[in-house]
């Protein structure tokens, strides 16, 4: 497409049965009832009306009265968009009256407008501009003497789009967006009539230092330059506009990559994104710099050891180095000696081609994924008791939710577009009651009481307690009466489910009883689960705070048998929906990155699968499961695992108990790194790869919804090769013989190979735009919901989960306990978010505190503090707040000099091995500075990152 | 290094107790059988060996009666849908983390 900006249709969409027939200037329209005039005129293939305060995500304003139009029969001129269609009506857009008043309203408006078009930053982009020239203003009669807003000083505090006042026409579209679109609230019209102004907060704010969490929906919904992206003052308007999807979050927002040449300008949400649905976070929208930065590697480099300075080499030598160094491992030590992890970042074209590696080149199934860390848990506990671990809903299931239950997870700062979405059913914006709220976090989490939103409970709970909670819960409704019996009997088994409840009915699962252990008062819990199974549709998402414990799976399960026994699966609004969190961690799993498993979710035991592989790639397989990555580490210091090949993942940084992850780098032989910035595991490397950015090449990623959507190249691979390209030189280098010459082929290979994409091709997502999985056919046209008529794999299975404390305890040494999270403006590791200009908002991990514990410990908000655990210590600043209980103290992982991750244990889920982050047991006590471990491992991250040739910076 | 197998086979323990104690609530045949289970599926063969070589008095008694049972060879059959997966043309199953 050439550029233009997207269609704006004026007023949303509505959706109806019943349907309205219309004349709009002589032209016969038909649209569902409720839609607005502007709307049906817009839809109807003749001119747009013109209009400035309109625009298709928010509710109608009718406030600049540029939209009129005549109706015959109706009084006067009323505004087109908030007039509903009616049967039979007969509408006219222009008539010599309307033409007089909108040019009259246009007067006004330019009458206090600077006339700097041609070098305004909104030149050819600009509404006003445009509607001007519709309406024909041809002077103002008015002159340019009077009182105007022309010197109003502008407001660049935000690193990524400045705000002009002097050309606000105070349409009061940016603070309708951040209202109806994003939910934060952070804008507001300040004063009245001529003193009114556009305002982000108090007198004193400017942007940065309000509540705006520069989303940029106030930036996409300005029709003028008052708000405007920086980066098209600087370069320019771009010229073409290329859809893609975002590299962060598991939301997958889809954005129109807006070009000039080979040059990003600015990403802008695309409205028929079916994920975001026209919608963004900081992240996604702004923070893709990224790709450019200084740090960025663009050249392989090899070294023998890693007390050694990198050497820059060619491809050429870098592959051959490494495919001497594997083969000589192979050789000597086997090929169960040799793995690697796949990336959740990268695309799902990129991640089959790596496990394919492993598999059929090294020779072993040591493979694993992120998701290993992450929701692993969520794999096994909703596989053992729906049958399957893929989401049961989409994104839009939550408009149909009731009761909304939240548990360890913090949408607003994880998956923020996701966030809004669930914030515009909590306070009832698509016209039904708003639904009710349950959160169950250790931490008051933003969600919990925000503008116009109340948790109804908040379940504060000692970290490590969440399946006595659950269980005590699933006491209440048993025990109460008020369990669904009749989904029970149809959908489940009713023996199981009469022995589950016979367990979770017995008087030690009851909220009293457990009450001492979770801390949560019994009356909160009986009242929450009361709510859950009697309040209507009830949904339950969840995240990180349910799965990152060493009984994450059980948890899962224990969610999965609330959500049965009251009946809540297979329809919209219900369900269980785990958030997950990468851009491709769905994807990532289901191309097989997993050690027991091929592509497919088919285990490597089963010799059909295997023999069809076999016969595909021409190789024989491992029979047997590979290693998992914690295993791996430990099958490194036990010196059997030697070789590793690590594509788009920072295992040192992210992954716990860091001097362990440091043992198992240190002791292998050839630690392959393919990655954009010399991360913290590159430090332990012998390889480095240069990678290539979302931009940079073409492929998919599947969101959360299991929605497989596009990612289209915009611009060269700066490094040269597309990441699917290294894979496949790396291949060859090892005899390989790998001929893919782009990513649909890979697609291809991967649809003729697994069921569930057997109907999966380039050709479908460029006709549909994004398609559910399974996708073949029984199910033609992808699949939103499941579960609908009874679970896909026979009945669901009641799973009894006892309350077993983790091995972590607490004690006098070791008082308080740790959990972690993550912030909105920065994403997981930071390795993309801190090399943009997010940093003004997060440039440091802070340890949140509640003030009686920061008090005993003589410790001031701000002050430095000494984190140490059984395992480890760091240095950290202090942030004194009541979000945390007594007891419980939070923090964040982005920041590599915190190595927060140095602190956490070895503990880890009994079933799938995701690490126990979320509760460790520590002490705070008041420190100097960043501890001597700090300082000496930034002297020894800034040695490991020499480049040989490279000045040496002075010493200071 | 190699040969050092003190802070790896701790480690094994630790988990073998751990599965087992998390499915105590079958009871105990089942308990054993489940375990059994869950790490002929999903622990790689050093890991196995590694356990089958290890003093198993230091058990749990649901693990060691579990690891008796796989080292002699057996493969019970599966005992939760977690370790049932898809055959070769099948869509349903799925663990996706």
């Amino acid at each position: 497409m050439g550029y233009e900006r997207q269609k704006d249709f004026g007023t949303p969409e509505v959706k109806s049965d019943e349907m309205v027939s219309l004349t709009i200037d002589g032209r016969e329209v038909t649209v569902p009832a409720g839609t607005s005039v502007m709307r049906a005129a817009a839809e109807s293939g003749g001119g747009a009306i013109p209009k400035l305060c309109a625009t298709d995500n928010m509710k109608a304003f009718g406030s600049c009265r540029m939209c009129l139009v005549e109706i015959e029969g109706a009084r006067g001129t009323p505004a087109s968009c908030t007039t509903p269609v009616m049967p039979g009506m007969k509408v006219k857009t222009q008539t010599p009256r309307l033409e007089k008043l909108r040019r009259g309203v246009m007067e006004l408006y330019i009458s206090d407008h600077p006339l700097d078009c041609l070098t305004c930053s909104a030149n050819n982009d600009c509404e006003l501009q445009a509607e001007a020239a519709a309406v024909g203003l041809r002077d103002v009669r008015y002159g340019y003497e009077g009182d105007n807003h022309l010197d109003l000083t502008n407001d660049v505090s935000n690193p990524y789009f400045q705000f002009e006042p002097s050309k606000c026409i105070l349409c009061s579209r940016c603070v309708r967006a951040c209202d109806e679109v994003q939910g934060t609230f952070a804008l507001t019209i300040d004063g009245r009539g001529f003193a009114s102004v556009m305002s982000p907060g108090q007198k004193n704010d400017s942007f940065l230092s309000s509540e705006c969490v520069s989303c940029g929906a106030c930036v996409q919904a300005c029709p003028t330059a008052a708000i405007y992206e920086k980066s098209v003052t600087q370069v320019g308007l771009p010229e073409r506009a290329v859809v893609t999807t975002c590299a962060y979050c598991g939301v997958g927002c889809t954005f129109r990559a807006e070009m000039r040449g080979e040059q990003l300008v600015r990403m802008v949400p695309w409205k028929d994104g079916k994920a975001n649905r026209g919608h963004s976070c900081v992240k996604g929208r702004f923070a893709w710099g990224y790709a450019n930065h200084k740090d960025r590697i663009l050249n392989p480099m090899v070294r023998d050891s890693i007390d050694q300075p990198w050497r820059e080499v060619s491809w050429e030598e870098a592959l051959s180095f490494t495919a001497t160094k594997i083969n000589a491992i192979k050789a000597k030590h086997g090929a169960r000696a040799l793995g690697g992890i796949t990336s959740s970042r990268c695309t799902n074209e990129e991640t089959y081609l790596v496990q394919k590696l492993i598999r059929a080149v090294f020779g072993s199934n040591n493979t694993d994924t992120c998701a290993r860390v992450c929701h692993s848990p969520t794999g096994y506990g909703l596989k053992t008791t729906f049958g399957t671990s893929a989401g049961t809903q989409d994104f839009d299931s939550v408009m149909d939710s009731d009761v909304i239950m939240v548990i360890g997870a913090n949408p607003t700062d994880g998956h923020p577009v996701f966030a809004s979405r669930m914030k515009q059913r909590l306070r009832g914006l698509n016209g039904k009651p708003p639904a009710r709220l349950i959160v169950v976090d250790p931490r008051r989490i933003d969600l919990v009481r925000t503008p116009h939103i109340e948790a109804d409970h908040h379940l504060p709970l000692q970290p490590g307690t969440n399946v006595a909670v659950l269980t005590s819960m699933a006491h209440v409704i048993v025990t109460e009466g008020l369990a669904n019996e009749a989904f029970i009997r149809e959908r489940c088994d009713w023996d199981e489910y009469q022995d589950w409840a016979r367990f979770v009915s017995d008087e030690r699962h009851s909220p009293e009883t457990l009450e001492a252990v979770t801390r949560v008062p019994a009356e909160t819990v009986r009242q929450a689960a009361r709510l859950y199974a009697t309040g209507g549709n009830a949904a339950i998402y969840y995240g990180l705070g349910v799965t990152e414990h060493s009984q994450g799976s059980s948890t899962v399960m224990a969610i999965a048998n609330l959500a049965m026994c009251t009946g809540n699966i297979g329809r919209p609004g219900v369900g269980v929906n785990p958030l997950r969190g990468q851009n491709n961690v769905q994807g990532s799993c289901d191309m097989g990155s997993f050690p027991h498993e091929l592509p497919g979710y088919r285990h490597i035991s089963d010799v059909e699968t295997r023999s069809l592989f076999e016969k595909d790639w021409g190789v024989t397989l491992d029979t047997e499961p590979g290693l998992r990555i914690n295993n791996m580490l430990d099958a490194a210091v036990d010196g059997s695992f030697r070789a590793i090949y690590i594509q788009g993942e920072d295992i040192l940084q992210s992954d716990p108990n860091t001097q362990h992850v440091a043992d198992g780098l240190r002791a292998m032989e050839c630690v392959i790194v393919h990655d954009l910035f010399l991360n913290e595991t590159a430090s332990y490397a012998h390889v480095f790869l240069p990678g290539s950015t979302f931009l940079e090449k073409s492929g998919t990623f599947t969101n959360a919804e299991r929605r497989i959507q596009p990612v289209r190249k915009v611009m060269e691979p700066a490094n040269g090769y597309e990441d699917w390209q290294v894979t496949q030189l790396l291949a060859n280098a090892l005899g390989a013989n790998w001929a893919y010459t782009h990513p649909k082929e890979i697609t291809a290979e991967i649809a003729r190979l697994t069921p569930s994409f057997a109907g999966l091709s380039w050709e479908l997502l460029e006709e549909r735009g994004s398609v559910q999985w399974p996708i073949n056919e029984a199910n033609p046209e992808g699949s939103p919901v499941m579960h609908v008529e009874g679970f896909v794999r026979g009945k669901g299975k009641f799973v009894v989960t006892d309350y077993i404390p983790t091995d972590e305890k607490t004690g006098p040494r070791y008082p308080l306990l740790l959990t972690t999270g993550r912030i909105l403006s920065q994403y997981n590791v930071g390795a993309q978010t801190r090399r943009t200009a997010n940093t003004v908002w997060h440039d440091e991990d802070r340890l949140e505190m509640h003030p009686t514990d920061a008090e005993n410990r003589g410790l001031k908000d701000g002050d430095w503090a000494r984190l140490a655990s059984r395992t480890g210590e760091t240095t950290l600043r202090v942030l004194v707040t009541d979000r945390v209980a007594p007891g419980v103290v939070y923090t964040t992982f982005h920041h590599p000099a915190t190595q927060a991750n140095v602190v956490t244990t070895d503990y880890s889920d009994w079933a799938t091995n995701c690490p126990e982050y979320k509760v460790t047991a520590v002490q705070v006590t008041p420190s100097n500075g960043p501890s001597d471990w700090q300082e000496d491992y930034l002297d020894r991250t800034e040695r490991s990152r020499r480049i040989a040739g490279e000045e040496m910076e002075p010493a200071e | 290094m190699s040969g050092d197998h003190g802070g790896t086979a701790a480690k094994l323990r630790r988990m073998a107790d751990q599965i087992a104690v998390n499915f105590q609530a079958l009871g105990h045949d089942e308990a054993v059988l489940a375990t059994a289970d869950h790490i002929d599926m999903f622990w790689d063969p050093r890991m196995k060996a590694g356990i089958f070589a290890d003093d198993r008095s230091l058990l749990s008694p649901v693990a060691r009666a579990a690891i008796d049972y796989l080292a002699k060879g057996q493969h019970p059959p599966h005992q939760t849908r977690a370790t049932e997966f898809n055959t070769v043309d099948e869509v349903g199953h799925s663990d996706a983390g």
